[in-house]
C-alpha cells in the first residue's frame, strides 16, 4: 500500500462536470478545501465541516456526498458533479434551479448549492416524491433562510407535479 | 426605435429574483471566495477553554516556530496597537477584541496565529500553551448579580453593569384600581439564528498611507465603524470596509464581528501582511454572538372588563462577558412601544443587564422582540385565563382602534398604521377558530393534551439610532449631546451607454434587495427590472453611506427603498426634462413608458430612454439651459420622525410599525413529551406589498426561527460556564419535517411613512411564534410555569407533574476560589460494578500498580508517581473526532485496604480540561473473586465539551470497560501485582476530560 506523508502533497485527478481537471493536495487536505481554493470551484460552500449542515452536498460517483467529509486524495480518479454544472448544454438554468427560483426557494443562497445536488441524485431516483419524501430527505440539510417550504414546492415543481 | 409600448408597474408583482441564478449555478461570490489582496496569511484564532480565569503565561515558542508559521499574536501585543473598544454605555470596562490578562467566556480570543495556510495555522494554535489559574464562573444572571458573586469586572464594582428604571402615565395607581393582577417570571432561553455562512473577513493594513482595509460579511450597522477607528486610533477614511457581494445570512448575528475585524487589522499591522479569518462552527457557537437570555419577569393589571390598565417589566438581560455595542440596545429596542398593540397607558420598566461567563450578546432576528412579547403576551393570555375571558377577546378588548392611528404610543413611538381586530379576525378565520375549539374539548374529553394559543405583535421597522441612547439618563445624554435619526442612503445612475446601476449600501444577505430595488426604479424609469442593476456592497471610501446603513431592523423595505424611490424619482425628472425639450412638449407632458419617454397620450412621439440619459454625458451642451450634465442621483434621506429622545424618555424608535397575528394548536404527547403543531397560522400587515416572493420567504423564514426558539435551539451551558453545543448535532437548528404547515394571511395597511407605503417585514413570527407556541403548550399543560424550548423531557416532565429542568436552573458555586471538585451539577456521572477474577488484596494490589495502569489504561503514555498518593499520566484520548493529550493528575484519598479509595482528579489539554472524583470499593466475591464497584463524577470544559457533550457518556463507559477488560486480563496472567503505587484512575479521568 501507498505510504504519503503527512506534509508531502500528491497530485489529484478528478473529473469533475465532465472536465478532467488536477491540483495538488496534502493527505489531510478536505475535499471541500480541494474544490475551492485548488480547483477554483467556490460553488461549493462550507457550513459547518462536521457533515450536519449538507451545504457541501455534491455528487461523487453518483452518490450524493458531504465533501466535507472527504479527503481530496480519496477522491483520486472519481467522477464529480458539482453546483457549476448544473446547466443545461446551453448555458440556461436547468428545470431545478428554474423551480428553485421561480419559487423563492433560495434566499441567501449559502446552503443551496449543496440542496440541488442532494436534490438531483433525489429526483433520479425518486421521479415523483410525494410532499413527505421530500420533506424527508431536506433534513439531511439546514436552511437558515426560507423555512423550508419553498423548497419542498420547488422540488415537486421540478419533479412536474 | 421603440422598445415596447405597454405600461407595466413591477412593484407588488410575484418577481422572481435577480440575484437567484447567480446564486444557483455556483457564480455567486461570498467573502471565503476572494482575493482581493495580494499576500494573502491565513489565521487560526486560539480560545479560551476557561469559562473565567486569570492568564498566568502565554508560551508561544513552539507555535511560532512551526515551520510555515508567519507570526503569534496575544493580548499584550494587541493592547500595545489598539485602544480598548468604545462601548454604547459608560461602564469602566475595557473591551479588547482578544483577552488580555483574563478570560471571561469559553470562545474569548486568546492568541492569533497568523500562517501559510489554515490547517498550519490550526496545528500551531494547538502549541500554544497557556496557563490559566481558574476563577469560578457561571453563565447564570440571576447568580452572577448575587451579593457574593465573583465579578467579571472588578473597576464596575458589580455585575450589573447597567440599571434603569422608566414610568409613563401612572403605573402604581393602575395597579391600585386593578380588578385582578397578574405576575408571571420565567427564563427565555439563550438562541442564535446561526448562518449558514460564518464570519469571515481580510485584514489588510498599509504602512503608507496608514490605512486599513477590510473586506468581510459584516451587515452593519456602520455606526460600529466609529466604534472601529476608535479602537485602532485612525480617523474615518483611513479604515476602509468593503462587503463581500454576497452573504450567506446574517439575522443579526454578523453585526457582532467587529471586534474581529478590530482583532485581525490588529494583528495585520503587527504582523505587516493581509490577514484573511474564516470562522469556523464551533467559533461561531461559542465565539460569535446570539440573542439575550433573560430572567425576567412582568405584571399586568387588569379591570374586571378586560381592560388592561397597567404593565410592569422587571428585565434582567443576560448581557454576556462584555457589554458589546450596540447593547444594551436589546432591552432597548422594544422599550418604546411597550404597550404592543394595545391602548394600555400605565407602564413601569425596570431593566438590567448583568455580566455573566457567556458569550456576548448581539442583534439576533427579532431583536429583543421575542423576550419582551414572551412577557407581554403571555401575560394577556395568563390574564383571560384568570378573567374567564376568551384569549382572542381579551386582546379585542384592548387594541389601538384604527382610527387611532398615527398612534403615539405612551413610551414614544408613533405608530403608522394598522387595523389589529381585522387581523386577529382574519386569522381566527383562517384557523377556523371555533372548530379548533371543538376539538380541543374532544381531545381533553379524550385525555389529550390538547391547546390553543396565539400572540399579537407589532413590527417596529427602520430604527432610530438614539433608541440606544435611552441607556442614558436625560441627563447624561444632554452632556453627551443631540442623537437622532437613521439615514437611508441610495444612489441611482445612467452610464454614457444608457445603462441604469443602483447602489443601495444595504448589505443584504438574502433579502432579495436587489430585486425590489430593480422593481422600484423600473417603474420610475419605464424599464424592466432586468435592465436595472443594483449593488447592494458598501465600501466606505466610494459609496454614500451613514451611519445607519447596513442591514438590520427590517430597514430596507421600511427606510432604504424610500431612498431609491426618491434617487429613481431624480433621474425619471431630469430624463423627462431633456425628452420634453427633444419631443418640445411640457415635461408634464411626457411619461417614461415601455422604455420609452413619451408624450402622454401619443405613444408614437417618443424617444428611447436610453438615449436622452446618455445625452447627459455625450451632448452636454445640447442640455435644457441650467441642468447639470450626467446622471448620478443620490438621496440621503432621514425618515423625519426619528427624533432624539425627550426628557421623559420617549423616543420614536423606528419608522414603520407592522403588525403579526400568531396562533397555534399543539397537543402533547403525555407518554414521549413530543409536541405536534396541528395548527399555526400567521397574519401579517406588511404594509404594501413591493414583492410577493421576497415578503413570502420572509414570513416562512422568520417563522423558522420562532419554531426553532419554541421547540429545539438552545445554547447550553453547564453550571460551570462551560458550552455544550459547539456543533450542529448539539445545537439543533430546524429542519425541513419539523416545519408544520403554516397558513399565512394578509391585512396589510399603507404606511403613510414610507413613499411606498411599505413597511419592514423580516422579523415577523421570528418573534412570535416562540409566544404563540408558548401559549399553546400552557393551555395544553394547563400551566404557565413552563420553558422554552419545548423539548421532550421538558414536556414529558410538565405532562406529567415531575420536577421540570430548567434553563438557568444549575446551581454554580459563587463566589471565592474553585475547590477541587467541588461542583459537580450538570456535569457527568456513573456507575456501575465488574467482576475481577482475583480476590480483594490483589485487585487491590494490582490497583494501585503504575506498571500495570500504565499499560492497561487505553491511551495511557506515561504514569508517572510525584507523591505518597499523587500520581501523573499522559494519556490521549479521542471523543467525537477530536483526539488529544490529556496531562493529568490524580491523587487518592481515603484509602482503606483492599476495600475502598476515592480519587480525585483533573486533566488538561490543548482541546480541554476536567476535573472529577471517583470512589471505589471492593468485596469480595466468593471463589477468589471481587466485585469491585465504582461511581464517578466530573466536569468537563473546552472544545471536548462543547463538541463532544452527547458523546462523553458513551466514550467514558466504552472506556471504562475497555479498562476492566484490560484490568482483568492483566490480573489473570501476573497472579500479583509488582510493588510500587500508582494513580489508576487517571485514565477513568482522562477519560470523562477526553
Amino acid at each position: 500500500m501507498l505510504r504519503i506523508k503527512s506534509d508531502q502533497k500528491q497530485r489529484v485527478t478528478l473529473t469533475v462536470n465532465d472536465k478532467t481537471v488536477s491540483g495538488f493536495a496534502q493527505p489531510r487536505l478536505l475535499l471541500t478545501d480541494f474544490l475551492r481554493h485548488e480547483l477554483g470551484l467556490y460553488g461549493t460552500h462550507v457550513g459547518c465541516e462536521h457533515g450536519v449542515c449538507g451545504a457541501c452536498t455534491i455528487i461523487i460517483d453518483d452518490v450524493a456526498t458531504r465533501s466535507c467529509l472527504r479527503y481530496a486524495v480519496q477522491c483520486d480518479g472519481m467522477k464529480l458533479r458539482t453546483v457549476e454544472g448544473l446547466e443545461d448544454v446551453d448555458g440556461t438554468l436547468n428545470a431545478l434551479q428554474k423551480a428553485f427560483n421561480e419559487n423563492g426557494a433560495l434566499q441567501c443562497g449559502f446552503c443551496t448549492a449543496g440542496i440541488l445536488m442532494s436534490a438531483t441524485k433525489f429526483l433520479q431516483e425518486n421521479p415523483k416524491p410525494n410532499r413527505d419524501e421530500v420533506r424527508d430527505m431536506l433534513s439531511g440539510h439546514i436552511c437558515r433562510c426560507t423555512g423550508y417550504e419553498q423548497i419542498v414546492r420547488a422540488i415537486l415543481q421540478a419533479s412536474g407535479q | 426605435m421603440l422598445e415596447t409600448e405597454t405600461a407595466e408597474r413591477w412593484i407588488g408583482a410575484r418577481y422572481p429574483r435577480k440575484e437567484d441564478a447567480a446564486l444557483l449555478t455556483g457564480n455567486a461570490r461570498f467573502i471565503d471566495d476572494l482575493e482581493p489582496v495580494a499576500g494573502i496569511r491565513h489565521s487560526a484564532i486560539l480560545r479560551s477553554d476557561h469559562a473565567h480565569a486569570c492568564i498566568v503565561s502565554i508560551d508561544t515558542s513552539k507555535a511560532a516556530a512551526l515551520p510555515g508559521v508567519h507570526g503569534v499574536v496575544t493580548g499584550a501585543a494587541v493592547a500595545d496597537t489598539i485602544a480598548p473598544i468604545p462601548s454604547a454605555v459608560r461602564v469602566p470596562i475595557k473591551f479588547y477584541p482578544i483577552a488580555i490578562d483574563k478570560v471571561r467566556y469559553v470562545g474569548e480570543p486568546v492568541a492569533v496565529v497568523v500562517a501559510e495556510d489554515r490547517y498550519i495555522a490550526e496545528d500551531a494554535i494547538e502549541l500554544i500553551d497557556v496557563v490559566y489559574e481558574p476563577l469560578s464562573a457561571t453563565a447564570d444572571p440571576k447568580i452572577a448579580m448575587s451579593e457574593n458573586a465573583l465579578l467579571l469586572h472588578d473597576d464596575v464594582g458589580s455585575n450589573v453593569v447597567h440599571h434603569r428604571t422608566f414610568r409613563y402615565g401612572d403605573p402604581e395607581a393602575a395597579f391600585e384600581r386593578a380588578d385582578r393582577v397578574v405576575k408571571l417570571d420565567w427564563r427565555y432561553p439563550r438562541y442564535s439564528s446561526t448562518p449558514m455562512e460564518t464570519y469571515g473577513l481580510i485584514a489588510n493594513f498599509e504602512r503608507q498611507p496608514d490605512r486599513y482595509t477590510l473586506w468581510s460579511n459584516f451587515q452593519g450597522p456602520f455606526i460600529l465603524h466609529a466604534l472601529m477607528t476608535g479602537a485602532l486610533g485612525v480617523p474615518g477614511n483611513r479604515l476602509r470596509l468593503i462587503t463581500a457581494p454576497h452573504s450567506g445570512g446574517s439575522f443579526g448575528i454578523k453585526q457582532a464581528m467587529f471586534p474581529y475585524m478590530v482583532l485581525l487589522a490588529a494583528c495585520s499591522r503587527v504582523l505587516g501582511c493581509p490577514v484573511k479569518w474564516i470562522e469556523d462552527r464551533l467559533e461561531h457557537l461559542t465565539g460569535s454572538s446570539t440573542a439575550a437570555d433573560r430572567a425576567d419577569s412582568v405584571e399586568a393589571a387588569f379591570a374586571e372588563d378586560g381592560e388592561l390598565l397597567g404593565l410592569k417589566f422587571d428585565n434582567v438581560v443576560n448581557v454576556g462577558a462584555f457589554v458589546r455595542a450596540p447593547e444594551p440596545a436589546s432591552v432597548y429596542r422594544m422599550h418604546s412601544a411597550s404597550n404592543g398593540c394595545y391602548r394600555v397607558k400605565n407602564i413601569a420598566v425596570e431593566n438590567r443587564l448583568v455580566v455573566t461567563n457567556t458569550t456576548p450578546i448581539g442583534l439576533n432576528r427579532g431583536y429583543g422582540g421575542p423576550q419582551f412579547y414572551y412577557a407581554l403576551e403571555r401575560v394577556m393570555e395568563a390574564g383571560a385565563k384568570e378573567l374567564g375571558v376568551d384569549p382572542a377577546e381579551i386582546r379585542r378588548r384592548n387594541f389601538i382602534q384604527p382610527d387611532e392611528f398615527p398612534y403615539k404610543a405612551p413610551a414614544g413611538a408613533t405608530y403608522d398604521s394598522g387595523d389589529y381586530e381585522a387581523g386577529l379576525n382574519q386569522a381566527m378565520e383562517l384557523a377556523a377558530y371555533d372548530d379548533l375549539k371543538a376539538a380541543r374539548e374532544n381531545a381533553r374529553s379524550d385525555g389529550k393534551l390538547f391547546g390553543i394559543g396565539m400572540a399579537a405583535g407589532i413590527e417596529p421597522s427602520g430604527s432610530n439610532m438614539a433608541y440606544v441612547t435611552l441607556a442614558q439618563t436625560p441627563e447624561e445624554r444632554a452632556k453627551a449631546g443631540g442623537r437622532s435619526g437613521g439615514l437611508g442612503t441610495a444612489t441611482v445612475s445612467v452610464d454614457p451607454s444608457g445603462s441604469v446601476t443602483v447602489k443601495t449600501v444595504s448589505t443584504p444577505a438574502g433579502q432579495g434587495h436587489q430585486t425590489v430595488a430593480a422593481q422600484v426604479v423600473a417603474d420610475a424609469l419605464g424599464l424592466r427590472p432586468d435592465q436595472v442593476d443594483v449593488i447592494t456592497e458598501v465600501d466606505t471610501l466610494t459609496s454614500a453611506w451613514s451611519l445607519a446603513s447596513g442591514n438590520y431592523a427590517n430597514r430596507f423595505s421600511s427606510v432604504v427603498i424610500g431612498a431609491v424611490a426618491d434617487a429613481a424619482d431624480k433621474v425619471a425628472k431630469k430624463i423627462k426634462l431633456i425628452a420634453a425639450e427633444n419631443l418640445e412638449v411640457a415635461p408634464e407632458d411626457v411619461e417614461l413608458v415601455g422604455g420609452n419617454a413619451q408624450v402622454v397620450g401619443v405613444p408614437e412621439k417618443a424617444l428611447p430612454v436610453r438615449r436622452v440619459a446618455a445625452q447627459t454625458h455625450w451632448h452636454p451642451a445640447g442640455l435644457p439651459d441650467q441642468m447639470e450634465p450626467g446622471l448620478f442621483e443620490t438621496t440621503i434621506m432621514n425618515p423625519e420622525m426619528l427624533d432624539a429622545p425627550d426628557e421623559q424618555d420617549r423616543v420614536a424608535s423606528a419608522v414603520t410599525f407592522g403588525y403579526v397575528f400568531d396562533l397555534a394548536a399543539v397537543e402533547i404527547d403525555r407518554k414521549t413529551g413530543e409536541i405536534e403543531i396541528v395548527k399555526y397560522v400567521s397574519v401579517h400587515d406588511v404594509g404594501n406589498v413591493l414583492n410577493e416572493i421576497v415578503v413570502e420567504g420572509q414570513i416562512y423564514g422568520g417563522f423558522a426561527h420562532g419554531l426553532g426558539g419554541a421547540l429545539l435551539e438552545e445554547l447550553v451551558y453547564d453550571a460551570g460556564a462551560n458550552p455544550q453545543s459547539g456543533t450542529f448535532a448539539d445545537y439543533l437548528c430546524i429542519t425541513a419535517p419539523e416545519v408544520p404547515e403554516l397558513t399565512i394571511g394578509h391585512f396589510n395597511t399603507p404606511s403613510p411613512h414610507n413613499t411606498l407605503g411599505a413597511k419592514g417585514m423580516g422579523d415577523g413570527s421570528s418573534m412570535l411564534a416562540p409566544i404563540a407556541i408558548a401559549n399553546a403548550a400552557a393551555d395544553a399543560l394547563g400551566t404557565f410555569d413552563i420553558e422554552l424550548p419545548l423539548t421532550l423531557n421538558k414536556n414529558w416532565a410538565a405532562a406529567n407533574g415531575l420536577p421540570y429542568a430548567r434553563a438557568g436552573s444549575a446551581k454554580a458555586k459563587v463566589g471565592g476560589g474553585p475547590r477541587e471538585a467541588d461542583n459537580f451539577e450538570g456535569g457527568l456521572t456513573g456507575d456501575g460494578s465488574v467482576e475481577l477474577s482475583a480476590p480483594p488484596e490483589e485487585v487491590w494490589k494490582l490497583l494501585l500498580d503504575p506498571d500495570t495502569l500504565a499499560a492497561v489504561v487505553p491511551g495511557c503514555e506515561e504514569l508517572n508517581q510525584v507523591g505518597e498518593d499523587s500520581f501523573t499520566a499522559e494519556v490521549t484520548i479521542g471523543v467525537a473526532g477530536i483526539k488529544g493529550v490529556y496531562s493529568a493528575e490524580i491523587n487518592l484519598r481515603d484509602k482503606i485496604d483492599a476495600q475502598s479509595l476515592r480519587l480525585v482528579g483533573k486533566a488538561s489539554g490543548a482541546l480541554g480540561f476536567g476535573q472529577g472524583e471517583g470512589n471505589v470499593t471492593l468485596e469480595a466475591a466468593g471463589d477468589s473473586r471481587t466485585r469491585l464497584n465504582y461511581s464517578y463524577r466530573a466536569n468537563v470544559g473546552g472544545k471536548v465539551a462543547a463538541v463532544g457533550q452527547r458523546m462523553l457518556g458513551t466514550v467514558t463507559k466504552l472506556l471504562i470497560g475497555q479498562f476492566f477488560r484490560g484490568f482483568d486480563r492483566r490480573l489473570k496472567s501476573s497472579g500479583a501485582g509488582q510493588t510500587s503505587r500508582k494513580g489508576f484512575f487517571g485514565r477513568l479521568f482522562g477519560g470523562r476530560d477526553a
